[in-house]
């Protein structure tokens, strides 16, 4: 045993200096993501599942690291106003390609690839999933093979929408040329084996079930990728997958590990693989309704701005409410190491972060005595009353363990200052889908406070905080779409809104964001945040060069994967 | 081929007669007393017990047995035991109402189309279309449109428990309608129907005492499969989040939760599973002493 | 008898386009929405060109139409294309998945190689157990054996297979590690070794849904024997001096066979519709899970499509019992 381990330290010595001894000389790596991909075309679904699978294929122009900080992939350099590529007037950016780059097919990757790209996820009959990415682009040019110009209707303070990311990556021009607009679904084999420049290329792909890929020959590093083949399971729940990589160590890699932080820790234990931990802008959180929900009005009236609600829109409730939670306890109970106590919507990056703490610690007696004082007495029931309105709540969230255990927790805590609780748990697929005809979305959010997790693209926090913009929320004249689910409505709010999407200078963003993100939670306990979680995924210990990475596709780094051996 | 001539005469001997039987059978009788003593003490048990079932002690969470906890404490420090008993009601309330119904679907629409050769058709198409109906979609569409009614009706809980019991009914019942009508084509072309018919019995006289006492068995099968069938269901529905509110535990969903803590806790799949099963098991030795009972050909033995 | 056939083959055909009307109202009555797994980051404006993209902006009875068309017409043109290499398919739109943007057939064509070796496996597995125990647990009832097999197979069905799948995997898996907890479904048997490979990854998922149709079929047949052994003509053949094995094989066996092929008809079409759970459990990705997946993202082609081909399969198979109880009793007649 001893010799064994010692040998083994040495060899983890031997791999930490000596790099890789070339491509495709450490056999097969195998990945597991509970959520299996259905197609490799990032531009036809934005499921996370189908773009990280796609992102060792088809790659962008350029990637956020692991701290948020842009990288160059197929461009020389990320474009900045320092450099010259966004034009001072922050209406235009200019890319340029990284010299002799090849697609695996071994042609040559050119600008007018980088065009197409565009004009495909811009064609009006697409559907295109990433529109948003390419919101406000009027024009790209190709003014020679390597540069790539992007003009934009409007200053754009944050102009990497486009081509940055893996929502967004390149895809070839001869490829898809004849799969533009409607017929985009015509083309699957395209769309199952895209032809990329990423480190692998698809051999075999079996739609919601598994692909198999081999290294790119002509993937730009000679070195690269350490692995000759890969195969990428999907499938299942995330106790399996950990459970395979943890403890029976079929696989090497699994992804995104919803579960206990006991019975992750638990798994580890069985020695053959180690639980990584890594956090973007992911934000648990309590919705406040702010107008009503009773199933006596009528439908055009019910949760619309027409029906204040009757008692959250008292503030002193709202506070009391989130005064109640022991964050702590939840953050321990559900997420251990995947999460931590905030008081933010925009807890990271560091730039736009706040950093509040007014919610850190739970306070039951402060909550009593807000409401004591507001006018909110008890009853004979033990729940509180003012002028005949009973503080009593309905809670929605989707079915998932983590959730019900945070329910009765927070009902619980509720029942200590006198509030009523009702719990309900509603289908996911139902819960998040837009049908208008069904009472049960979130957006329709026919209940008095729901909870989800909500998070942005990328590191700009600018169009996540716009959701709240008054008028914005969902309502009968627009099928129940839209963002702004609480109903919030501040002018104040709006006009900082206005200051932030023009104001290009960093600094004084991050400034304007965490007043907005203020505004929201710590001046009016509209949104009351509970958890930053992080995301949990595992790998096996002889997997080396994993970097987990929530700012962009987990397996952003994947030609950098090696065994150790 | 059945005693037929004292079913109206003297029911209370009828009536003897099968108890005499029924407690002849041991199985029949443990079965019987097993099945009464959970449904006692789930009825009873939370009266008597300290412990709320959705009663959160954080400090005492993920406890083995003990004294305070006989059966220990779940990931929020909830007695199991509460929570066992709580979840006991719903579950053996749920499995058998649904059961109940879906047997008599199943049996009305099996003999009816069994006896009836004009309706065998369209009945029988009929139970063809419910086999394939997407159980999922369908379950989703009875929430849709009468969840907030039956709410109003019959507050948050008891308006779920009919509608979880409908569904479960309404969708499991056309297996037994298959089955009994397969037993009764063969049934009515038999010597003793036959000769009830030549002789003016009227269908409904027929139906009562020749055809169903003869169908007995594989209802009374389909009984004790159907009550595992409504137990197992109504976890699956919580568990996509159709059944009820979340602090309201069954044993399907005290189950479905402790799977993934089966390797650090393993008494927390323990208990429902044998609860579960040890409900299901004693319906069913129930079961067969009372068709045995029930049997005029076996109580003549 | 060939009639009989003919004339219900005939009346399945409405009866099959009322079955799909009614599914296709279901589905789009059902609350749903294509986007549902689309992330929350998505603007509410993208969805909905998604959406129209999809066609879902269509009226319902112009969906229904392309669907009946595309099922009935095209997509066994591309099967004639396929046997025969030629091309009436060309350029024609076949039934495309929502989630895939790829035809739902070919998906499906790809599933039912590991939905057979399973699930189908699993079935042909229990009646082979169950049939055998249910005669003899009858013949000796209230025997030793009789009650173990009662006992063992009712636990069996009243433990659901997320559990007795999450069980068997901790054992043979985690602890133990002789068996695979993940199915390859790109594994391919080509001789005797990888074989044996699919031999290891079959025998757990297979055990556990054989556990569910053993404890069905076994109560069933165990139960109508019961009835049979008990009855007149029983005494007599004995009386006549026929052996104790053709009474017991021959006649009584025959008269209680009915409702057990009922109950295997009932199920074999669910072959086809795979086991949900127990292919989630074990990463199969058969068309059970296909079916499920599709459910939750609301990909309504491929499980109208789906649960369209389970109907014709229900109502084949229904047939076949019906003829079958022809066959068994004489004196069944259904004219």
């Amino acid at each position: 045993m001893k010799i064994k381990s010692l040998f083994v330290g040495l060899a983890a010595v031997l791999i930490a200096t000596a790099s890789f001894a070339g491509r495709g000389s450490d056999g097969n790596v195998s990945i597991i993501y509970w959520q299996a991909p259905s197609i490799l075309n990032p531009y036809l679904s934005s499921g996370t599942k189908d773009i990280e699978s796609s992102s060792m294929i088809i790659e962008p122009l350029g990637r956020y690291t692991e701290t948020g900080a842009l990288v160059p992939y197929l461009a020389e350099e990320i474009p900045t106003v320092e450099n010259g590529g966004v034009s001072s007037d922050l209406m235009s950016i200019t890319w340029k390609l990284k010299k002799g780059l090849k697609w695996s097919d071994g042609s040559a990757v050119t600008s007018a690839d980088v065009k197409f790209t565009a004009d495909y996820c811009m064609h009006p009959e697409g559907g295109c999933a990433q529109l948003a990415k390419f919101d406000g682009v009027t024009s790209v040019s190709t003014p020679d093979e390597r540069t790539i110009v992007v003009k934009f209707s409007a200053p754009k303070p944050n102009p990497y929408g486009p081509f940055m990311g893996g929502q967004s990556p390149i895809i070839q021009k001869k490829q898809f040329e004849n799969c533009m607009g409607a017929k985009a679904p015509n083309c699957t084999d395209a769309n199952f084996g895209p032809i990329g420049t990423g480190p692998f290329v698809v051999t075999e792909f079996k739609p919601n079930d598994v692909i198999q890929m081999k290294a790119n020959d002509n993937y730009r590093d000679p070195n690269k990728p350490a692995f000759a083949t890969v195969t990428f399971k999907g499938g299942g729940d995330a106790t399996a997958a950990g459970r395979s990589v943890l403890e029976t160590g079929e696989f090497d890699y699994a992804w995104n590990l919803q579960l206990a932080p006991e019975v992750i820790a638990n798994m580890e234990k069985a020695g053959k693989g180690i639980a990584i931990a890594g956090f973007g802008p992911l934000v648990e959180r309590l919705e406040m309704n702010l107008t009503d929900p009773s199933p006596d009005l009528d439908a055009n009236t019910r949760a619309t701005r027409k029906a204040p609600h009757p008692f959250l829109t008292d503030i002193n409730v709202r506070k009391a409410l989130s005064m109640a939670i022991d964050r702590t306890l939840l953050v321990e109970i559900g997420y251990g190491k995947a999460g931590d106590v905030t008081c933010d919507l925009v807890p990271a990056p560091d730039l736009y972060a706040a950093k509040n703490d007014y919610c850190m610690k739970q306070d039951i007696a402060g909550a009593n005595a807000l409401l004591e004082s507001a006018g909110w007495k008890k009853g004979s029931d033990g729940i509180r009353a003012k002028d005949g309105v009973k503080l009593s709540i309905l809670y929605q969230t989707s079915t998932n363990a983590v959730r019900q255990d945070f329910q009765a927790l927070i009902k619980d805590w509720w029942q200590q200052i006198g509030v009523e609780t009702e719990l309900r748990n509603l289908n996911a697929s139902v819960f998040f889908g837009g049908d208008p005809g069904s009472p049960d979305t979130f957006q329709k959010f026919y209940a008095d406070v729901e909870m989800y997790a909500n998070t942005f693209d990328g590191t700009d926090p600018q169009n996540y905080l716009s959701m709240y913009r008054c008028g914005n929320e969902p309502k009968p004249e627009s099928q129940w779409q839209g963002e702004n689910i609480n109903r919030y409505c501040d002018p104040a709010y709006d006009a900082l809104l206005d200051e932030l999407s023009a104001t290009g200078d960093l600094k004084k963003r991050g400034e304007i964001g965490i007043k907005l993100n203020n505004m929201l939670t710590k001046d009016s306990y509209t949104i009351v945040p509970l958890v930053h979680r992080g995301r949990v995924s595992a790998h096996a210990k002889s997997l080396g060069g994993v970097v987990l990475n929530t700012w962009d596709s987990e397996l952003w780094n994947v030609a950098d994967w090696y065994r150790i051996k | 081929m059945t005693d037929n001539n004292n079913i109206t005469g003297k029911p209370r001997s009828k009536v003897r007669d099968v108890w005499d039987q029924f407690k002849s059978h041991k199985g029949a009788l443990l079965g019987a007393i097993i099945f009464f003593s959970i449904v006692m003490l789930v009825m009873i048990g939370p009266f008597l017990w300290p412990f709320d079932a959705n009663q959160i002690d954080i400090r005492s969470r993920n406890q083995g047995p003990s004294l305070l906890h006989p059966f220990g404490t779940d990931q929020l420090g909830r007695d199991t035991l509460a929570r066992m008993m709580a979840g006991g009601r719903t579950s053996i309330a749920v499995g058998l109402a649904a059961m109940a119904l879906s047997l008599f679907f199943g049996s009305f629409i099996g003999v009816t189309a069994g006896f009836y050769k004009k309706l065998d058709g369209i009945l029988m198409r009929i139970t063809d279309l419910f086999l394939s109906l997407p159980l999922l979609p369908l379950l989703l569409v009875m929430m849709l449109l009468f969840r907030e009614p039956l709410s109003e009706a019959y507050g948050p809980e008891r308006g779920m428990f009919v509608l979880i019991v409908v569904s479960i009914g309404i969708t499991s019942w056309m297996p037994t309608a298959r089955i009994v009508r397969a037993d009764v084509l063969a049934l009515k072309e038999r010597e003793f129907v036959l000769a009830a018919k030549a002789s003016g019995t009227s269908d409904t006289l027929i139906i009562l005492r020749h055809i169903m006492p003869n169908v007995l068995s594989p209802i009374m099968v389909s009984a004790t499969l159907g009550i595992a069938n409504g137990i197992i269901t109504e976890s699956a529905l919580s568990f996509l989040g159709l059944g009820f509110p979340p602090d309201f535990p069954t044993w399907g969903r005290l189950l479905n939760d402790a799977v993934d803590y089966i390797q650090q806790y393993p008494e927390r799949v323990f208990w429902p599973g044998l609860a579960i099963s040890l409900t299901v098991l004693s319906i069913n030795y129930l079961g067969d002493g009372l068709r045995d009972a029930l049997d005029p050909r076996m109580r003549k033995r | 008898m060939l009639s009989f056939i003919s004339r219900r083959l005939l009346i399945s055909i409405p009866t099959l386009i009322v079955i799909s009307l009614v599914i296709f109202l279901l589905l789009n009555l059902a609350p749903n929405d294509p986007m549902a797994q689309v992330p929350l980051t998505v603007p509410p404006e993208v969805k909905q060109k998604m959406r129209e993209a999809l066609g879902l902006g269509q009226p319902l009875y112009i969906q229904f139409l392309k669907w009946l068309i595309q099922f009935f017409w095209i997509e066994p043109q591309v099967f004639i294309d396929y046997l025969f290499d030629t091309s009436f398919s060309e350029g024609k739109q076949r039934v495309i998945s929502w989630q895939t943007r790829s035809p739902v057939m070919d998906i499906i064509v790809q599933r039912m190689p590991q939905t057979l070796w399973v699930v189908g496996m699993s079935y042909v597995v229990g009646i082979l157990i169950a049939i055998p125990i249910g005669i003899y647990s009858a013949y000796k009832q209230y025997s030793v054996f009789d009650q173990v097999g009662t006992f063992v197979t009712m636990i069996g069905y009243s433990v659901p297979p997320f559990f007795t799948g999450v069980f068997v995997i901790v054992i043979f898996s985690v602890q133990l590690g002789w068996l695979p907890s993940i199915y390859d479904t790109t594994h391919s048997v080509v001789d005797w070794e990888t074989f044996k490979i699919q031999l290891k990854q079959m025998v757990m998922p297979v055990m556990v849904l054989a556990l569910q149709t053993t404890a069905m079929i076994n109560r069933f047949m165990r139960a109508t024997m019961l009835d049979n052994l008990n009855q007149d003509y029983v005494r007599t053949a004995r009386a006549k001096g026929l052996s104790e094995w053709t009474v017991v094989m021959v006649h009584v066996l025959r008269n209680s066979m009915i409702p057990v092929i009922t109950v295997i008809a009932l199920n074999v079409p669910a072959i086809f519709g795979g086991a949900i759970i127990t292919e989630q459990v074990f990463k199969v990705n058969g068309i059970g899970q296909q079916l499920i997946g599709a459910i939750y993202a609301n990909d309504l082609p491929t499980v109208q499509t789906i649960t369209f081909m389970f109907a014709v399969l229900i109502v084949l198979f229904n047939l076949l019992a019906d003829i079958i109880y022809g066959i068994l009793d004489p004196r069944i007649r259904y004219d």
